[in-house]
Formats: C-alpha cells, structure tokens, sequence
C-alpha cells in the first residue's frame, strides 16, 4: 500500500448521488486478470458522452474526486477502486459511502473522506478554478479561501494509509492466536474443517 | 446472568480471534467461497508474496459469472471469459482449492452451490468476493461480499480484520397476501428504508412472515439484503434450516451432525436482547412489486403508476428520479401494467432455485411466450436445480411456451457472458440491480418476482400475476 499524507490538485466536481459500482466500472471491464488498466472502463456509460466531466482537460488525471450521498454502493468489486485509481484518483469526497466499497478503496491506499453535504456544495463551488487540500494528519480539508473542514476517520485506517502497511503482514503477525484459534475449533466444532476436498 | 445477545452479536463472539484496542477484531472465517471474477489479483498477489492458501479445506471454487449459458461443452468464445475460468482452474490446482468444473453436474452460481453443498452452515462466517453474499445469511450464517484484497487476506490467514457493524431488526409482521412472494417482500424493504438504508448494519430478518418463509424464500430476501445497503442479512436458524442442511454432501454428519445441531440451538437471539434499529413492515400491506426506475429501491405496486420527479419531495431525489424515468423511458402517470416487455429472465442468485422455478412454470403452464418478447430465458441456478425441474418435468412447460431453457450461471444477471438484454429495450428479470448497464449497455431492467416474469412473458408487459392465478 502506498503512503498518504497530504494532497493538494485539482478536484473533479461530480457531484451525483447513489453512484453503484456498475456505474464506476461496468461488468464488461471486469474480464481482466491484472489490476492495471482498468482506467478506461472507468466510468465508461458517462464517458460515451464527449462532453463528460471525467475527460474535460482540466480533470485529466486530477487527484481528487467530489460526489453525491452513498458513493460505491452495489457489488463488492474490487475494479472499482483499481479503475478509479487507473483515471488517476488517490481521494474520494462525498457525504458517504458504501460499506464494501469503502473497505476496498482503503485497501489500494485511496483515502475516502465524509463531509456534510453543504461543505461537499462549497468544495463543488471551488474545485471548478481552484485546487483543493487534504491534510490527513490533521483530517482536514482546506482551499485557498481559508475553507477548512475537518473529517473523522478510523484511527486504523489512517495510521495504515499514512504507514502504508502490509495488512497480510500485520495479521501474520499474530500467527499464534490464529493457531490456537484453529485447535479449539477443531476441538469445539470439528464439522467445521474440511468441508472443501484438498484438491491433490 | 449474560446480557442478552443478538443472532449478530453471538455469531460475531465466536469468531475473535484477537480484539484490537482500536475497536476492530480479527475475525474468523470457516468458509470461503470463490469464483473466477474476484480472484485472479488475489491469487496474483499471494504468488509475488510467496504465500500459500492456509485453509483449502474451507474454500470452495466455482466458475458462474462469465460461463455461457449454452453451447457448454465448446469452448468459450469470448477469449478473455475463457482466460477467466482458466485462469480459477489453474490456480486452484497450484493452491490445492476444490473446484466445481464448468460443466460438472454440481456447477452453478455461487450463491446456490454453497447451501445446496451443505456448504454453507448455520453459525459459521462465509465470505465471498461477491456482494450478494449475504444469501448464505438465510441459514443463520454471518455471510458477508468482500473485495479481492480481502480475498487474499482470508487466503492467506483465514481471518479478516473487521470492525463490527450495527445491528438492525427488521421485522415483518402479519402474512403474505395472494400471489406476493419473498421477492416482493425484499423490494418493499428497498423501497421502504432505501438502498442506503442498512448502511453499516447487518439486518436480522425476523416476524411472522419470515418464520413461515421456505429457505429458498428466506435465501431471496437475504440475497437483497445488500440492495437495501446492510453487509449481511441473517436469518435465525429453526427446524426448517436443519431439514434443509441435513444430508447435503458437505453437512455433519452423525455425532458431528448432532453437535452441531445443539450448537445451532443456541444461535437465536436472546429474549430482551436490543438491536441498534428496528424497522417494522407490514407484510400482510405488500402487493406484488415491480421497480420502474434504476435503483432497488425504485419501486412499485404493479397496479400503480410510473411516479413524477415532482413526486419527490427531496430534490435531489426528484432529479435522481427524472435522470432514471429519462434512461428507462418511461413517462409519468403510465400504468405499470401497460408497459411492453421484450425480453424475460427468470435467473440469478436471487430467484433461480426450484422454487423459484416451480412459481414461474406454474404461471406459464398451458400459455405461450407473448409476440412481442423476443428473448425469454430460464437459467436455473445450479446443475441441480436444472436436473431436478427436468425431473419434474419443468423444462418442457417453459421450452413448450417458447422459453430458452439454459444451463446454469449468472447469465443475463449482468451481462458478463453474451446473455444481454439490447440497448433499449426493457427487462422484466428476477435479478437484484436495476442499476445503468446492468444487463448490457443500454438495457431497461424491472425487477420482479418468477411468478411476475412468468406473467410478463406470457402477456408481453408488465403483468399483474394475481389476475392469470385466479
Ligand atoms: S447472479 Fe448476478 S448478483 Fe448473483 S452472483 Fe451472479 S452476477 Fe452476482
């Protein structure tokens, strides 16, 4: 995972709510078997049209996306982070967003930060001239006209994205209670194990 | 005494491994499920790392996302779907994983191999890298879809690190009219609390009408439990989840079978017990649902009408609402009911297990495919359920009236296999998304029951199913 700390670019203001994984990444990009690339499925209904925001040349490979309430809901894919990361996005902001997808955007080092939807509007306003700040050290949003709007963040996720740790590693770690874990299962609920045949 | 403790709480209890201080917990995971789509960067990534899949015994492989759905025994003619189902033969044969072959008798989707397998258990964590995990849910199983990285975690440590989400009870009270089945019974929870509504909660699904609901039933409306924003859906377990599990390949069996059924005995949730939120519907209210617009919770009574924008009384919503109408060109005030359909799919993890089947066959019984419809398909879920409806006779009824009866997969759920509806044209289909695309580029999705897309079938729109059962 890639280190976070702060960032400051250009923002693309888009603004619409409830956008579902099918609209960031439709199913017909996902027959991929690498992570790479998927830059340009990414929002592939909205860009049919010239016109789209996503390919405007001030938002090319822009940093920071702005949208609408419940950001990511719909399928847990994985291609949705990884084809947004592809357009260039290292920070999502928007009233909310979907559970799964929000864990996955986490994983690939992209910082997802909640704000009121009246400070969303505000930053919509600026982002159309003028760059946009996040200090995640701070959990704060700042412009160049002295906006400051502060987030929260789950101290977890943010020493990850600010460390940028290996999570498999960090579970390894605790090799041990995992072990231990397994004996007493095998123990307490021995239908549990080998339900699957070890293919040979 | 203990304090008294939800279904959630207890499932969740049993599966700490280690509590962080930071409030998140390793957790547990005793099944895996996986399948061609989510999982080559996940296998990618444990080769680059020098990991192996610690527990192949908890992992089960099965290829449904981009399998065609006929000319099964040819090769795959979309070159990257077949790299796909490649790609998950050859990496469960280097990781040791037992994988369901594409043309094997036990293939099918997902989310109807896992409890068809016995697989799937009351009490046990299943992940899958497919939101609609939370089908397996239906069996008091904490079910839950999880992205690929999550995927490489639980190859490699059996756990994940999770935080603990709310608890929600949504209870369904009073009975089930006339014609109105489980699926409507997941719309008008979409429609009621909203696709975001469940956000940060796992729901458990309680009251009368769920009590008296088959497993297929109760499997439909966890399916949808995602649509309604909750990670999972869960359902206690009771006499007719062991009925279900028992003798499945992959069940306990014996003093292993006993065990557990004492264990499961103890999963319900305690008396006095207190859920974060509670939303009560009143099931006996609910008519059978269509959705009009592109979010689950767009939806309907079949005998009402396309709603206005101005309908809304949030903007926003009235501007999401116009955007939809516009996509799926319907104008407001049309009767639901008079809306042509061209094109049919009775599939999906949500509605294609033999109940589901049984529904629709009985509506198409004696009748013929409407003119009009030009692509009516019957994917049942699994090779199991397509062997039992042929047993019973089921595919000559849909193949008589004119259906495409097809082998098993997610077909025309999403579009990844050639199964697509045509830009423009509408769907009546007993998937779970309506959303932009969903079915192919372009394509109009209205989601309803078996029983409704039978109708619809037979009448060529959107069809009122109560008045072809009287
Ligand atoms: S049938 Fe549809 S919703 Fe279910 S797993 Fe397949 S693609 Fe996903």
């Amino acid at each position: 995972m890639q280190a976070f700390t702060t960032l400051t670019g250009i923002a693309v203001p888009f603004g619409a709510e409830n956008v579902d994984t099918d609209v960031i990444i439709p199913a017909r990009f996902l027959k991929t078997v690498t992570r790479k690339g998927l830059g340009k499925g990414a929002f592939a209904v909205l860009r049919e049209d010239p016109d789209n925001i996503f390919d405007a040349p001030r938002h090319r490979q822009a940093p920071i996306l702005i949208a609408g309430d419940n950001f990511g809901c719909g399928s847990s894919r994985e291609h949705a982070p990884w084809a947004l990361a592809d357009l260039g996005f290292k920070v999502v902001i928007a009233p909310s967003f979907a559970d799964i997808f929000s864990g996955n955007a986490f994983k690939n080092g992209m910082l997802l930060v909640a704000l009121p939807q009246d400070q969303i509007d505000r930053l919509m306003e600026v982002a159309a001239t003028d760059d946009i700040t996040i200090d995640l050290e701070n959990q704060v949003v700042t412009t160049p006209f002295q906006d400051r709007f502060s987030f929260e963040i789950d101290p977890f996720r943010k020493s990850c994205l600010i460390g940028g740790v290996d999570e498999i590693g960090l579970t390894e770690a605790q090799g041990a209670a995992i072990a231990s874990f397994e004996d007493r299962l095998a123990a307490d609920k021995p239908w549990i194990g080998g339900a699957a045949k070890r293919a040979a | 005494m203990t304090k008294p403790r939800t279904l959630y709480q207890k499932i969740w209890d049993d599966h700490v491994v280690h509590q962080r201080d930071d409030g998140t917990a390793l957790i547990w995971i005793d099944r895996h499920l996986i399948h061609e789509v989510t999982t080559p960067q996940a296998f990618e990534a444990l080769r680059l790392a020098g990991r192996a899949v610690r527990r192949p015994d908890l992992t089960l492989a099965v290829p449904d996302h981009n399998v065609p759905t006929n000319h099964r025994f040819e090769p795959i003619a979309d070159p990257e779907s077949a790299a796909q189902v490649a790609a998950l033969a050859a990496n469960c044969a280097d990781f040791g994983i037992e994988h369901i072959e594409i043309n094997a008798a036990a293939q099918g989707i997902v989310h109807v191999i896992g409890p068809e397998q016995g697989f799937t258990l009351p009490g046990v964590t299943l992940v899958c890298g497919d939101s609609h995990t939370a089908t397996h849910g239906a069996f008091g199983a904490l079910a839950f879809g999880i992205g690929t990285s999550e995927v490489e975690h639980v190859f490699a440590t059996q756990t994940l690190l999770l935080k603990q989400s709310a608890s929600m009870e949504v209870r369904v009270t009073g009975e089930l009219g006339f014609g109105v089945t489980p699926k409507d019974v997941a719309l008008a929870i979409c429609g009621q609390i909203g696709t975001g509504g469940g956000t940060g909660h796992v729901i458990e699904y309680t009251g009368p009408v769920i009590e008296a609901m088959s497993m297929e039933g109760r499997m439909t409306l966890c399916n949808m439990a995602i649509e309604a924003g909750a990670r999972a859906g869960l359902v206690a377990p009771d006499a007719k989840t062991y009925a279900y599990v028992a003798g499945r390949p992959r069940a306990p069996k014996g003093a292993d079978m006993d065990a557990a059924l004492a264990y499961w005995a103890t999963l319900k949730t305690d008396p006095g017990a207190r859920y974060d939120r509670v939303v009560i519907i009143d099931g006996s209210a609910i008519a059978p649902l269509v959705s009009w617009g592109t979010s689950p919770e767009d939806v309907v009574a079949i005998t009402g009408n396309v709603p206005a924008p101005a309908d809304f009384a949030d903007p926003s919503k009235a501007a999401a609402a116009a955007r939809a109408l516009d996509y799926m060109g319907l104008v407001p005030g049309t009767a639901m009911a008079d809306v042509e359909v061209q094109n049919i799919f009775i599939g999906s993890c949500t509605n294609s297990r033999i109940e589901d089947l049984r529904a629709a066959a009985a509506v198409v019984a004696g009748r013929k495919v409407a003119a009009n419809v030009k692509q009516a398909l019957v994917v049942p879920g699994s090779g199991l359920v397509k062997a039992q409806a042929e047993a019973e006779g089921l595919d000559r009824i849909f193949i008589d009236a004119g259906f495409d009866w097809r082998a098993p997969g997610c077909s025309m759920c999403l579009g990844m296999n050639p199964d697509k509806v045509p830009a423009g044209e509408r769907c009546a289909s007993t998937s779970n998304r309506n959303f932009v695309g969903r079915q192919g580029p372009g394509a109009r999705t209205h989601l309803l029951s078996p029983a409704m897309a039978a109708a619809a079938a037979v009448t060529g729109r959107l069809t009122d199913v109560r008045d072809l059962m009287r």
